[in-house]
């Protein structure tokens, strides 16, 4: 194993002076500019359509900015962001319960494990009520209370109510939301909307971006577009470990192609693992479904106390709804009495992972959980119940052919109702390219914002942050500071497309293809794909070590090659050809891998998402190193996918919180 | 012209003369049922509604009714072949929420139209047309004789009648849908209303049919 | 319980939009009854990657009902069988051994075929971008609380909001009509406040759109509403006419 190369070069993230709550004002009062005339002089190519691209996208081009925006989909209205079910925080505080921009603020810090970048969060808390408002005039259906006003519910990591919610429907609301923006600005003519375009590399000239090859996945062509400034938001990564809750088509290649061109990558090793989701049924499975985390509010989760029913679980010869009350262990409550069922995400996963490995699973592969609705329907009443959670019990009847809603068993004058199964998944990634204060990455006129950047979330994040950040990022960050950047851009002419960076660009990206077509091996993408999945769950997952993490490695290496050498692609590059844009993909997600296990190997801790056995209390949560391991591990492309990447550290520097062991015991 | 230009108002026109049709054929059955109580009533109806000019008025707002309602039906029908593309399904299937008669509006227009042709032969071609060409016509329960006093009649008439239940059945509740008079629950009492309506309409004349075949014939 | 069941099943193949399509027929054996639809086209897929010939187009992307991708006529239904579920949420276990399944892409003249199962839906955005928005600038919002709204009225915008432009009442009906569509964007707006501003404008431009776009009239037959993979209700179409010929009338 080589030595991981560490660069000490100083980073510049450019926060702002001042206090914490200045600080996004003071930037805002003081940054450069562009004049209305000059706006419509300066193009912006805006790659991706979810919360943070439609929102980046409709909002620059209502400033007078010509954007040119992409999505693989066939529609804007596709971007994944469609699926978040459960909520978008603010800081509203119109529940009365203490709400406030600081405790948001410090929720996210501290759900973050103390790894994010306190003045990015600040005012993410900051914008997050303008969200709001901004998406209730846009005729964003939310849930009203009957007096008209907007209702809340409460989400894991957080002791207020502060979530907004449209039905189990909150993410596709605001996505609606953003993509009628986005429809205004296409009809006004100041964006242009290419649909099933696939980002293939970003063209540097002179250092800076000026403009990306895209590849029309209906003629197969590639095409060259060229801008002032290149904004990516194409989403996280997750897919990397082929079982995930993210789209079939979520990848991470735009941000794969900025990481070859010298951006840094942050913080990889973060990645989401999701409580509620439904288990794995079978080798043929292509994705995973998220049950909301709302469920949580009112659903319990438990294993049986006893190993012997579990055991009658996994034959099958039992039913959750035949253990009584007592019999039941509601390990969540059990081991944290102050938040319960609503304990941070990756608190809950661990916790039943710890279960299942010693034996409490509840499905016949020992890796299930139960979520239970019985005491919530028995004190609410079905009718509230399914008010509230119809959609989604619906749902899981429609995969599982088990209806959580139904009335199961009496046992001693108790109704129990059938509880669902679930069990944690891969869901979202906390890390992502390095961006500064301004979202901005290490290559100038490059910008990256949503799940695509690392930013806001530290090591791990809250539920319904992930809507937050999206659109914080879309509507009320980049268009401020991307001004910044573009300021002095304006006596730049648009480029020519006939460049010659443009063509170096092109012909990488076509002798990539070309190698791909001409390999003719044996296997196909998706199973070397579900290969690379079963690694990276296995050894770069849950829970990883020194020497998981080495293994996967080293079969991280063994895969390249297979790849390389036994890939198959059927068709020509004429036309579409699905199996050579998912080929495309994979190649990304081996190298994403890859840097995941650099990152997981370097970060000799646990926190957040990222757990080390090594590093663990007696009780098994996680143990942070706060003093060698407070900084955002930045990683620096070194010329080939075969080389390791260089470490540059950002360290974290906190004035407004204190960092501590995160509790949510008490 | 919206009315002719867009989608919607071009299902208005179908609404509103549908709707009069429906009107139309409602008098037409309650003024038949009058002949099942006295013939002399028949007969004073049927010159009350002779050559006179407010007959003569109705009759051509009447043709001019179908007339649109028959084009329009054509129209369309035409447009939503094209919008449907020209490779068709191999399987189709119908869902159980949707209407047999919905699906299949011109050919039962088509057979409600025939019966027409046939029952303008049988009846106004013999009596307002000859009355506004000055000839002298007969009292109207001869023309009832000379028709239904032919078994065949009965039947044909009855094929009539089961097409137009068939579409009104849809038509009418589909009218006030056009007409954006529909909601949640007035989409059910719409089609509740409907059916009853063309139930009505459907016994009134099949009794009169059968009366007067009975009446005439046996 | 699960079980394995074999079938065949008929794919309609075309290899481009000017190509002639056809179907073709392939044998399914063993596939386990808890299997997804589009899990079930995977694996058809990569039988046909291990033979050497190009796998079956088609979209999907969410693969949990929400993204509107999917859109594959299924013995006769937009989405197959299952009442209120996308093609993705569509599971094996409803299907029987020896059954066969024939598998049709959208038709519509508006939804022209790329390959094999895959068609543009291109009109449907274009019919959005002609109204489908309320016209503020970002930032310009007030108090989110400062209107109040009254929880039916929220509950039915969210109802009709629901739609995910899947385009399977267009599939559904026998007169290629988008009015399902149209009417359920245009009954979100017209039922809140922040809507009401622009509302006669929207319902003509968006109205006169998708007339442009060759999609036919609607003459209620109800399948869109039946075949609908989220219920939006037909009433909505009855409110669209509602505001279409109120708009029409206050010219």
């Amino acid at each position: 194993m080589e030595e991981t190369k560490i660069n000490a070069q100083p980073i510049d993230s450019k926060i702002p002076e001042g206090p914490i709550a200045e600080k996004w004002t003071n930037y805002k009062a003081h940054q450069k500019l562009v004049n209305p005339a000059n706006k419509r002089k300066l193009d912006i190519i805006v790659v991706g359509t979810g919360l943070a691209g439609a929102s980046a996208a409709a909002t620059l081009g209502e400033m007078g900015f010509n954007v040119l925006n992409f999505c693989i989909q066939d529609s804007p209205r596709r971007a994944h962001s469609i699926a978040a079910q459960g909520g978008i925080n603010a800081a509203k505080n119109y529940q009365n319960d203490g709400d406030s921009v600081y405790r948001l603020f410090y929720d996210t810090v501290k759900g973050g494990d103390y790894r994010a970048r306190e003045a990015n969060v600040y005012r993410l808390a900051e914008v997050s009520n303008n969200i709001i408002d901004q998406c209730v005039a846009q005729g964003v259906p939310f849930a009203r209370e009957y007096g008209g006003l907007l209702a809340n519910r409460s989400f894991g990591g957080a002791q207020v109510s502060r979530t907004f919610y449209a039905k189990g429907q909150t993410g596709q609301q605001l996505l609606l939301g953003a993509y009628s923006s986005l429809n205004r600005m296409i009809h006004a003519g100041k964006v242009k909307s290419y649909n099933r375009y696939e980002m293939h590399d970003v063209v540097i000239i002179d250092g800076r971006a000026r403009g990306i090859i895209a590849k029309n996945l209906v003629t197969g062509k590639l095409e060259r577009f060229a801008a002032h400034a290149v904004v990516i938001a194409t989403g996280g990564y997750g897919n990397t470990y082929f079982l995930s809750t993210n789209a079939m088509g979520c990848n991470c290649s735009a941000a794969m192609a900025c990481y070859r061109h010298g951006a840094y990558f942050a913080n990889p090793a973060y990645v989401q693992i999701h409580p509620t989701c439904i288990p794995v049924h079978g080798d043929k499975q292509s994705k995973l479904t998220l049950m909301s985390e709302s469920l949580r509010n009112d659903g319990r989760i438990w294993v049986p106390k006893s190993i012997e029913d579990a055991k009658k679980l996994q034959a099958g010869q039992i039913k959750g709804s035949d253990i009584p009350e007592e019999e039941r262990d509601y390990y969540l409550e059990r081991r944290y009495p102050a938040f319960g069922n609503l304990v941070p995400r990756d608190v809950a996963s661990r916790a039943a992972k710890e279960r299942c490995d010693k034996g409490y699973g509840v499905n016949n592969t020992g890796k299930a959980v139960f979520l239970d609705f019985s005491e919530a329907i028995n004190r609410l009443g079905i009718d509230v119940i399914r008010q509230r959670y119809g959609n989604l019990f619906d749902m899981y009847e429609e995969i599982t052919d088990v209806n959580p809603g139904e009335l199961a068993n009496e046992i001693n004058g108790v109704k129990y109702y059938n509880p669902m199964m679930i069990y944690p998944a891969i869901h979202y990634t906390m890390g992502g390219i390095w961006v500064d204060y301004e979202l901005q990455t290490s290559i100038k006129g490059l910008f990256a914002i949503g799940e695509c950047n690392f930013s806001d979330h530290g090591a791990n994040r809250l539920g319904a942050s992930a809507l937050m950040q999206g659109l914080a990022d879309g509507y009320f960050v980049l268009p401020y500071t991307i001004q910044n950047y573009l300021s002095d851009q304006i006596s730049v002419p648009r480029f020519s497309t006939d460049a010659p960076e443009f063509d170096a660009a092109e012909k990488k990206v076509q002798a990539d293809l070309d190698h791909m077509m001409s390999i003719q091996g044996k296997r196909s993408v998706d199973s070397i794909h579900k290969e690379l999945g079963n690694v990276m769950w296995d050894y770069v997952g849950m829970a990883r070590t020194k020497e998981s993490l080495e293994i996967a490695l080293s079969k991280l290496k063994e895969l390249r090659k297979e790849f390389e050498n036994n890939l198959f692609i059927p068709g020509t590059q004429e036309g579409m050809n699905i199996e050579l844009d998912k080929a495309f993909r994979l190649r990304d997600f081996i190298t994403m891998g890859e840097l995941i296990a650099y990152d997981a190997l370097n970060r000799h801790e646990s926190c957040g998402g990222h757990f080390r056995e090594e590093h663990q209390t007696e009780e098994g949560e996680a143990k942070r190193d706060d003093e060698n391991f407070f900084y955002v591990a930045c990683w620096k492309y070194n010329g080939d996918d075969e080389t390791a990447p260089t470490l540059i550290k950002e360290p974290l520097h906190y004035e407004a919180i204190k960092v501590q062991t995160r509790n949510y015991k008490s | 012209m919206w009315l002719t230009n867009s989608s919607v108002g071009r299902k208005i026109v179908m609404s509103v003369t549908g709707l009069f049709l429906v009107l139309f054929v409602t008098f037409h059955a309650l003024m038949n049922a009058v002949a099942l109580i006295s013939f002399d009533a028949y007969n004073a109806i049927c010159e009350f509604l002779g050559a006179n000019w407010y007959a003569v008025l109705g009759t051509l707002i009447l043709a001019g009714g179908f007339a649109i309602h028959i084009i329009f039906a054509f129209w369309l029908t035409l447009q939503n072949r094209k919008a449907r593309g020209n490779i068709r399904y191999a399987v189709t299937s119908k869902p159980k929420e949707v209407e047999w008669a919905s699906q299949n509006m011109l050919v039962l227009g088509l057979i409600v139209l025939c019966f027409l042709v046939l029952h303008l032969v049988q009846f106004w071609a013999k009596m307002q047309l000859p009355e506004l060409m000055g000839e002298h016509i007969m009292p109207g329960k001869w023309y009832l004789e000379a028709t239904f006093s032919h078994l065949w009649v009965l039947p044909v008439y009855l094929i009539g009648f089961a097409a137009l239940w068939f579409h009104i059945c849809h038509g009418f509740w589909s009218a006030f849908q056009t007409l954006g008079t529909a909601n949640d629950k007035w989409i059910e009492r719409w089609q509740c209303i409907s059916k009853w309506w063309a139930t009505i309409v459907f016994i009134l004349f099949a009794v009169e049919a059968c009366y007067f075949t009975w009446f005439f014939a046996l | 319980m699960e079980t394995n069941i074999s079938f065949k099943i008929k794919v309609w193949r075309q290899a481009n939009p000017h190509a002639e399509g056809r179907f073709e027929t392939y044998e399914m054996h063993d596939i386990p009854t808890d299997t997804s639809f589009l899990e079930m086209m995977d694996i058809l897929n990569e039988q046909l990657i291990e033979q050497g010939q190009e796998p079956v187009a088609f979209d999907h992307d969410c693969r949990e009902g929400i993204c509107g991708m999917c859109s594959l006529y299924v013995n006769g239904h937009p989405h197959g069988p299952a009442t209120g579920a996308t093609t993705c949420q569509l599971y094996m276990r409803r299907f029987k051994d020896g059954d066969t399944i024939t598998v049709e892409p959208w038709r519509s003249a508006a939804f022209p075929v790329i390959k094999d199962l895959m068609v543009n839906r291109n009109a449907f955005d274009q019919i959005q971008q002609a109204g489908g928005y309320i016209s503020f600038q970002t930032g310009g919002a007030q108090d989110a609380n400062a209107i109040p709204i009254s929880k039916v009225a929220a509950d039915e915008a969210m109802d009709s909001a629901t739609c995910i432009g899947c385009g399977a009442c267009v599939a559904a009906c026998k007169n290629g009509s988008a009015m399902l569509f149209l009417s359920a964007k245009v009954s979100q707006f017209a039922l809140l406040p922040q809507g009401r501003a622009e509302a006669k404008r929207r319902v003509k431009a968006m109205l006169a759109k998708m007339d442009e776009l060759g999609f036919g009239n609607c003459t209620n037959t109800g399948a869109c509403s039946a075949e609908c993979p989220k219920n939006i209700k037909l009433s909505n179409i009855s409110r669209l006419n509602r505001e279409f010929l109120s708009a029409k009338c206050s010219d």
